[in-house]
């Protein structure tokens, strides 16, 4: 009945499978969601391939996922965007170098009817302050993701510590960048988002952008090495190739060639780190 | 090949190498399960029966945890590859399959056991016999493994990683289509998908039918 010479063929496949994957010169990139959800990585990172030949796997996750993958040594190199949790990465000896490549800067979107009178400010402090106020609703992430820590310190410096099991408006999706915009727009409420997965969302409704340009909002990138001494196992060589191509001259301009409907969504910034 | 295409044959690809493997371990499994009685046996079955439900999320992050490089199985370098989601489905197929061959089996032995074992033959060599029996409740069994696997995005999203090109399946791309608010293309993407479902379903009923009026149905 069961044929094991199939099984045992299936198996060889397997093997096959993993150990060609294994064989090829492919890293992989534990990443932001935004990055990816932004369309920057697929743009630019066939450009580097036909360079080098080296394939990027590029695993999207929230910041705070992602540093975790990478701590059990499950990725190659890191691409980031929380400066606090980045620096703990650092501080534990995790990583090796870590250089900025990009910014762009996070803006507040909210529903066009604006219950809570914020629209078209720059002070993102005073517009989650009429926010709690007004008690409109607003959409956290909740993800331990770069996005989400920025929002937490925007409401620490607000002076509110919303509760999401109190605060009814308060509303942890606890989801990427993509759900908390799907969640706004149905629900009608505020959120925080970067520019690049607001700027590439295809469902905005009737979202707009309510408050941008304060300078709370910057959003940097960063690229992270790891430490060849905790993370020996990784693929640290191609790895390198790979960071130094994103701060190069060369990777510096693709990064700010990308655009969306005329749009650039990242400002290179390895010469001058923001 | 394009994306698209290669991403359906990811899905299928994957689906199927699982499901084959989780019929190889259910079949004889579950057909010994009703032949042996042994102490403990009803427990097993309990077991089985209750990991139907298994969440898949469940799975993938014990399999995450296991096939991590600090993981006790992280030196087979299997996370992020299609070879983590073949596990994953798997696991999640071989209950399914495994409790509904027990339970034809079991009916079948209780009917056909004493015939099958009158001639001196062994319980071991009567399993064949009944997984013969009851070959066309085994394309049901395997089918519901099938479609467990192939309509499942929880567990292959965390140990494949949805890596473009390499570990994106059907479900992971509708996931992220919704997440990017491709509401639409998701959308179409889930009618391929569930396409897909029927016509293989279809086709192995078709093969099954046929094969049942071109053999003889005896025992």
């Amino acid at each position: 009945m069961i044929k094991f010479r199939n099984v045992l063929a299936l198996v060889a496949t397997v093997a096959a499978i993993n150990a060609s994957s294994a064989a090829d010169q492919s890293i992989v990139l534990a990443s932001t969601t935004s990055v990816e959800a932004s369309g920057l990585l697929a743009n630019i990172l066939p450009q580097f391939t036909a360079r080098t030949g080296i394939r990027v796997n590029v695993v999207a996750q929230g910041t705070g996922k992602a540093l975790d993958t990478a701590r059990r040594g499950d990725a190659d190199l890191l691409l980031v965007h929380d400066p606090e949790a980045e620096q703990q990465f650092m501080d534990e000896g995790h990583g090796s170098k870590r250089r900025q490549i990009a910014w762009n800067d996070f803006i507040i979107v909210g529903p066009s009817a604006d219950p809570a009178h914020v629209k078209g400010g720059r002070d993102s402090v005073a517009a989650l302050k009429a926010i709690a106020s007004a008690q409109a609703p607003f959409v956290s992430r909740g993800d331990k993701s770069g996005t989400n820590a920025a929002e937490l310190r925007l409401w620490k410096l607000a002076g509110q510590t919303p509760d999401a099991l109190k605060d009814k408006w308060y509303r942890d999706i606890g989801g990427g960048m993509g759900q908390a915009l799907n969640a706004a727009s149905a629900m009608d409420a505020y959120t925080l988002s970067d520019r690049g997965t607001w700027l590439s969302f295809n469902n905005k409704g009737s979202l707009i952008v309510a408050i941008e340009g304060d300078p709370h909002l910057l959003n940097r990138y960063d690229v992270i090495e790891l430490n060849p001494e905790k993370h020996a196992g990784a693929k640290l060589a191609a790895a390198k190739l790979f960071a130094d191509w994103l701060v190069s001259s060369d990777g510096q301009q693709a990064i700010g060639a990308y655009q969306v409907n005329g749009q650039k969504l990242f400002n290179p910034s390895a010469r001058s780190p923001k | 090949m394009n994306e698209f295409t290669e991403i359906v044959g990811l899905s299928i690809g994957i689906s199927l190498a699982a499901t084959f493997i989780a019929a190889a371990i259910s079949l004889p499994v579950g057909a010994a399960l009703a032949v042996f009685a042994f102490r403990g046996r009803h427990g097993i079955v309990v077991l089985i029966n209750a990991f139907f439900g298994l969440p898949p999320v469940v799975v993938g992050l014990v399999l995450y945890l296991a096939l991590s490089h600090s993981g006790p199985l992280g030196f087979l370098q299997w996370l992020f590859t299609p070879a983590a989601m073949i596990v994953a489905q798997t696991i999640l197929a071989t209950p399914i399959i495994t409790a509904l061959v027990h339970r034809a089996s079991e009916r079948a032995w209780a009917r056909y056991g004493d015939e099958l074992t009158s001639d001196g033959a062994t319980r071991l060599q009567a399993v064949p016999h009944i997984l013969m029996i009851i070959r066309a409740d085994l394309v049901t069994a395997v089918l519901a493994g099938f479609g467990r696997t192939v309509s499942e995005v929880g567990a292959v999203i965390l140990v494949g990683g949805n890596i473009r090109g390499l570990t994106r399946t059907m479900t992971t791309t509708i996931a992220l289509q919704t997440s990017q608010g491709d509401l639409s293309l998701a959308l179409a993407l889930g009618a391929v998908l569930v396409g897909i479902s029927i016509s293989i379903s279809a086709t192995v009923f078709a093969l099954a039918g046929r094969a049942r009026t071109a053999g003889s149905d005896e025992v």
